[in-house]
């Protein structure tokens, strides 16, 4: 038997740098936050879904699913630690909704933690490129700013846009982004960049060309944590429960396996629209969304991908202003991973955290009128997605 | 199996699989054919020739790679229809001046002592691309 599943409490640390804590510490943190706005009792919760990437790069951790089911005393309870590279969370937070939609379990909780941060460059680096094909991409010194580089440039030819022109186009995600995240308390760079120019994107430091530094989302410390269980169960402890209604993941492999389908992010696409068919809605029923934009081209291939613009027309629409807050359809009103930060095995279920805030009118710094959220978090050169649909209505 | 790939790169000889439900030419080989998942394979050697389909000029660097920044990543279309990732064997700056994308290659191996995390434990070879035009 199938049941509706709904969000209780969310929580998120402060994003940024976290040198002082374990990886279970920072993510008790954001647990506690979820927990305590979800008025229910420890020993309801039945299994723990716990998204890492490199805990075993970045703090020499791993097998943390124990780990952290004894830091937020739940010690007992089948813990799994879920690895999707920037996805890892999202893959864990459908894992946890499919398990109580079909029935194994009444009420779970959802989150993940990284440290990237304070890794250091060097090592965060080489940490997120064993994402990548580990023999035959890594090998020439390939990364993710060198991944999404070479998009870009994919993408310029592909819709014919000079590619001046398209860092220019792109370079207003950057600008939207980084004013959002720096409204948002709990993004990395609060009060930080609100008034950046597209000047400012184009003219510091080249990463991987074409995309420079504020082309790239920051390495960053932080935890995420959701408690979802049957919609029966929500409603009767809390006021808002935020229904889920669809889920969809989907598959690739390397970079160069996929050729020209990188362009169109053809596995977000299948992702994406399983989620839709799932929640029975098109893209026009999404009022905001909360997109994987790790570089400035990569959000708007995601809005393509998506089914809000058509193919070629994503860099317009960012320059058109149809993805700012006040635009047709809101893309990352909370900074995305550009203002707000990057943990990567928190990413999707910090998401999930802004997505369920927004929707309950319960983010301070931005109001938005919307009823339903879509999330969408990638891993890898499109080797993980996942798409989460959130609404207000149960059905 | 992606040793043999390398060891034969070294050699002059690129090195694929060819499906025999399919035509589909797998480079670098993996266990299945990339079009159709078939186990029905053949093992060839490709041409080695191709063309630049993208590229970056690469400022920051993972550890194990800092000493050699900065370098060009590109990704290369044989003519067979593959696609394979490697390095452009021009500077960074003439890379970021000019637009190679169409540039006719040819690939060969080129040795770099390999890196903590990488798999193979002795060392790295990563495909090379020289302009011909
Ligand atoms: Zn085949």
């Amino acid at each position: 038997m199938e049941r509706d599943v709904a969000v209780l409490g969310v929580g998120q640390t402060k994003f940024g740098s976290h040198p002082d804590k374990t990886l279970p510490e920072l993510f008790a943190e954001a647990f506690f936050e979820a927990f305590d706005s979800s008025n229910i009792e420890l020993r309801d919760i039945e299994a723990i879904y716990f998204g890492n990437f490199v805990g075993e790069i970045t703090d020499g951790a791993a097998n943390l699913g124990g780990f952290i089911a004894d830091e937020i005393g739940l010690r007992g309870i089948p813990a799994y630690r879920f690895e999707g590279a920037c996805a890892s969370s999202s893959v864990a937070f459908r894992d946890a909704y499919l398990a109580v939609k079909h029935g194994i379990y009444d009420c779970v909780l959802v989150g993940g933690a990284e440290k990237l941060y304070s890794a250091g460059t060097p090592i965060g680096t080489r940490a997120l490129a064993t994402a990548l094909d580990s023999a035959y991409e890594v090998n020439s010194g390939l990364t993710f700013p060198g991944v999404f580089a070479l998009i870009a440039r994919l993408y310029a030819k592909t819709y014919d846009i000079p590619l001046e022109k398209l860092r220019e186009k792109i370079a207003h995600v950057s600008v939207k982004n980084h004013k959002y995240g720096a409204m948002n308390p709990k993004a990395q760079f609060y009060n930080k960049f609100g008034d950046l120019k597209v000047e400012d994107v184009l003219n510091s430091r080249m990463i991987c060309s074409p995309l420079t530094l504020f082309d790239c989302c920051p390495m960053t410390d932080g935890a995420s944590a959701v408690i979802i269980a049957t919609a029966d169960f929500a409603k009767d402890r809390i006021d808002e429960p935020i229904y889920v209604r669809g889920a969809g993941q989907s598959s690739a492999g390397s970079l160069f396996r996929q050729k020209w389908d990188v362009v169109k992010a053809l596995p977000r696409k299948r992702s994406a629209e399983m989620a839709y068919r799932e929640a029975g809605m098109t893209p026009k029923d999404i009022d905001v969304a909360f997109v994987h934009d790790c570089f400035t081209i990569a959000e708007v291939i995601a809005t393509e991908a998506m089914g809000f613009f058509e193919y070629g027309k994503g860099a317009d629409a960012v320059e058109e202003g149809l993805t700012w807050a006040d635009g047709e359809i809101p893309v990352n009103p909370d900074g995305g991973l550009i203002g707000k930060g990057h943990p990567v095995g928190a990413t999707g279920t910090a998401q999930i955290y802004s997505a369920v805030k927004l929707l309950r009118g319960e983010l301070d710094f931005i109001k938005i009128d919307a009823e339903t959220a879509i999330t969408d978090t990638l891993g890898g050169d499109f080797g993980t997605l996942v798409n989460v649909i959130l609404s207000v209505h149960r059905r | 199996m992606f040793k043999d790939f390398f060891s034969a790169l070294m050699e002059g000889k690129l090195i694929g699989v060819k499906c025999k439900d399919c035509e589909e030419i797998t480079c670098p080989p993996k266990s299945t054919c990339n079009n159709c998942g078939s186990r029905n394979l053949e093992r060839i050697e490709l041409s080695g020739k191709g063309k630049v389909v993208s590229y970056t000029a690469t400022y920051v660097a993972p550890l194990g790679y800092d000493g050699e920044v900065p370098y060009v990543v590109a990704i290369v279309e044989l003519d067979e229809g593959a696609w394979i990732v490697g390095r452009l064997d021009v500077d960074a700056e003439k890379a970021d001046k000019e637009d190679l994308i169409g540039k006719r290659v040819e690939v060969y191996g080129k040795e770099f002592p390999t890196e903590q995390f990488y798999p193979d434990k002795q060392r790295r070879v990563v495909p090379m691309f020289r302009i011909v035009e």
